[in-house]
């Protein structure tokens, strides 16, 4: 037995009649932070959502805490303990921010009030903005809603796809270290394209390019290895 | 001054029965895309069971509440059977919805036979007020506080209960809310019922209001629902309300200076919205 919180075996996923993902196979450890790294288009949402269940799983397993979930629903699936933060946040628009974080509290209970005052206090801009429709919130503070939202249930696993796109620099440094103290009591599996956030806050690292997991590793590695970034992520 | 305030109150009520039917309609759509026009099938079986058991019974309560209950079991069945094999093909719930539509109208001249029957308001809501000069028929401003209690009721859920909050974020993002560890089907479920609870007391109220029921009326009286739908903005609760009751306006003021657009002023409200605002009144692009 592996200690894997999170294991896809040989994943393949369609979306129409495309075959997008082509073998896809990675362990997430309990703790820490796995990065998922590739080229645009290399595969990394369409992974995310496939383990969501938003997209089927076409042929091979995904298991969670050694339970197969590839033929579940996405509500079941987030049920299990997965949190997910997609690449677009999809924050519900009309909906104020506390609106918005009762949607996604599933129970009023002491746990979930005490992980909703830890990740106010983390996020103040939320409480400050409580009211405010989602829609009219910054990228940041949509980013650091979408993250909140995923954060308050007690879930064991956070999926979270690209959390520094689109935003300011001294914004994504907010959002790293918020991810940093995350990581502490919770296991993430983040996607990103900003090397420096990416290399900051990763553990172990996964490399897809199209549709396959090519490589695999610690980001300290990586850091070392100026080929492989070259190769598959650009990067000189 | 008296003939106009005697039409806006036609107008109001005929809106509200509208909205009754309308509220149903947009939110089922927003939240899974469904068209539905099986809906005043809903509505017909709610007229029927309800003036059946209000005559059986005397009581226009018991009328009410059985043919709200009726729409509700209706609902159930129809989602259960008729809409969820059918989830996510607009072609292929068309033909279905359509089709149950029509069983439903028939099995209704099977069960109550096929004639009109001549219904009567209940002796507490019969006759009028008079207010100065002006004459108010005292079932029209029922069906106008019944309207507004529903609306009031249910933007209350809407807005202030987690269930409410979760259909309207359905409407906003399903993938997102089921990503939240929430059964979506089950919410829909539950917004199919209840909607087919308000076109079936829509029903029960109508037929009242017109004073004769008969099965095709499910049909025509729906077209205005949809028109109400496309005009307010397809998953807009508030929109259908405001639609509807221009819709009632516009026929019931149509009806009276010119006769002959009663009918055609409808088209002709959705086709400029249409144009001007496809999303409709209250839409999101
Ligand atoms: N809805 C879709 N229809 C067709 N192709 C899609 C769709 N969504 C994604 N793709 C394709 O799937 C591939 C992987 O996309 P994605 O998983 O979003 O990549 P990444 O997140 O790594 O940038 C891309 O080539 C993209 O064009
Ligand atoms: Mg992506």
């Amino acid at each position: 037995m592996s200690s894997s919180l999170l294991k896809l075996d040989q994943v393949e996923a369609y979306i129409q009649k495309f075959h997008i993902l082509q073998g896809v196979s990675f362990e997430v450890e309990k703790g820490g932070v796995t990065v998922l790294l590739g080229r645009n288009g290399a595969g990394k949402t369409t992974t995310l959502r496939t383990i969501m269940g938003l997209n089927q799983v076409g042929k091979g397993t995904i298991t969670f805490n050694g339970e197969n979930i590839g033929d579940l629903q996405t509500h079941q699936i987030a049920n299990k303990g997965i949190g997910y933060v997609p690449e677009d946040q999809g924050v519900f628009g009309d909906l104020t921010v506390g609106e918005n974080m009762r949607v996604a509290m599933k129970k009023e209970d002491e746990e979930t009030t005490r992980r909703m005052e830890w990740v106010l206090e983390l996020f103040p801009d939320l409480k400050k903005f409580w009211k405010k429709p989602g829609g009219a919130l910054s990228g940041g503070q949509k980013q650091m809603l979408a993250i909140a939202r995923a954060y308050v249930n007690e879930n064991e696993l956070l999926l979270i796809d690209e959390p520094s796109k689109g935003l300011a620099p001294i914004i994504v440094d907010k959002v790293t270290e918020s991810i940093e103290q995350m990581k502490e009591n919770t296991t993430i599996l983040l996607v990103e394209q900003n090397f420096m956030m990416a290399s900051k806050i990763g553990n172990q690292f996964f490399i897809i390019d199209d549709g396959k997991t090519v490589h695999k590793g610690q980001m300290e590695e990586l850091k070392q290895d100026k080929v492989l970034m070259k190769k598959y992520l650009g990067i000189a | 001054m008296d003939l106009i305030i005697s039409l806006t109150v036609n107008g109001l009520a005929t809106g509200m029965l509208i909205f009754l039917l309308a509220a149903g309609l947009t939110l089922i759509f927003g939240l899974m895309s469904v068209l539905n026009f099986a809906h005043g099938g809903l509505f017909i079986w709610g007229a029927y069971t309800g003036v059946w058991s209000f005559q059986m019974t005397g009581s226009f309560i018991v009328g009410i509440i059985v043919a709200i209950i009726t729409g509700l079991l209706l609902g159930l069945v129809t989602e259960r059977l008729i809409i969820r094999p059918v989830y996510g093909n607009h072609i292929q719930q068309i033909l279905i919805t359509l089709g149950f539509m029509l069983v439903l109208q028939e099995f209704i001249k099977v069960v109550f036979g096929p004639d009109q029957k001549a219904v009567f308001p209940p002796e507490i809501l019969q006759g009028s007020f008079l207010v100065g000069d002006i004459v108010l028929i005292k079932y029209r401003l029922f069906i106008i506080a019944v309207g507004l209690l529903i609306f009031i009721v249910s933007s209350f859920i809407l807005k202030r209960t987690r269930v409410g909050l979760i259909v309207r974020a359905g409407v906003m993002n399903k993938e997102m809310v089921q990503s939240l560890g929430i059964n979506i089907k089950l919410v829909f479920m539950l917004v199919f019922m209840v909607g087919a609870g308000l076109a079936a007391l829509s029903g029960i109220m109508h037929a009242v209001y017109s004073g004769v029921i008969y099965a095709e009326m499910g049909l025509e009286f729906s077209i205005l629902a949809f028109i109400v739908v496309v005009i307010g903005g397809m998953g807009s609760f508030s929109g259908s309300l405001f639609a509807a009751i221009l819709v009632g306006l516009a026929q019931a003021f149509m009806a009276y200076y010119v006769p002959a657009l009663s009918l055609a002023v409808n088209m002709l409200l959705m086709t400029v919205v249409l144009i001007f605002r496809p999303q409709g009144l209250f839409g999101k692009e």
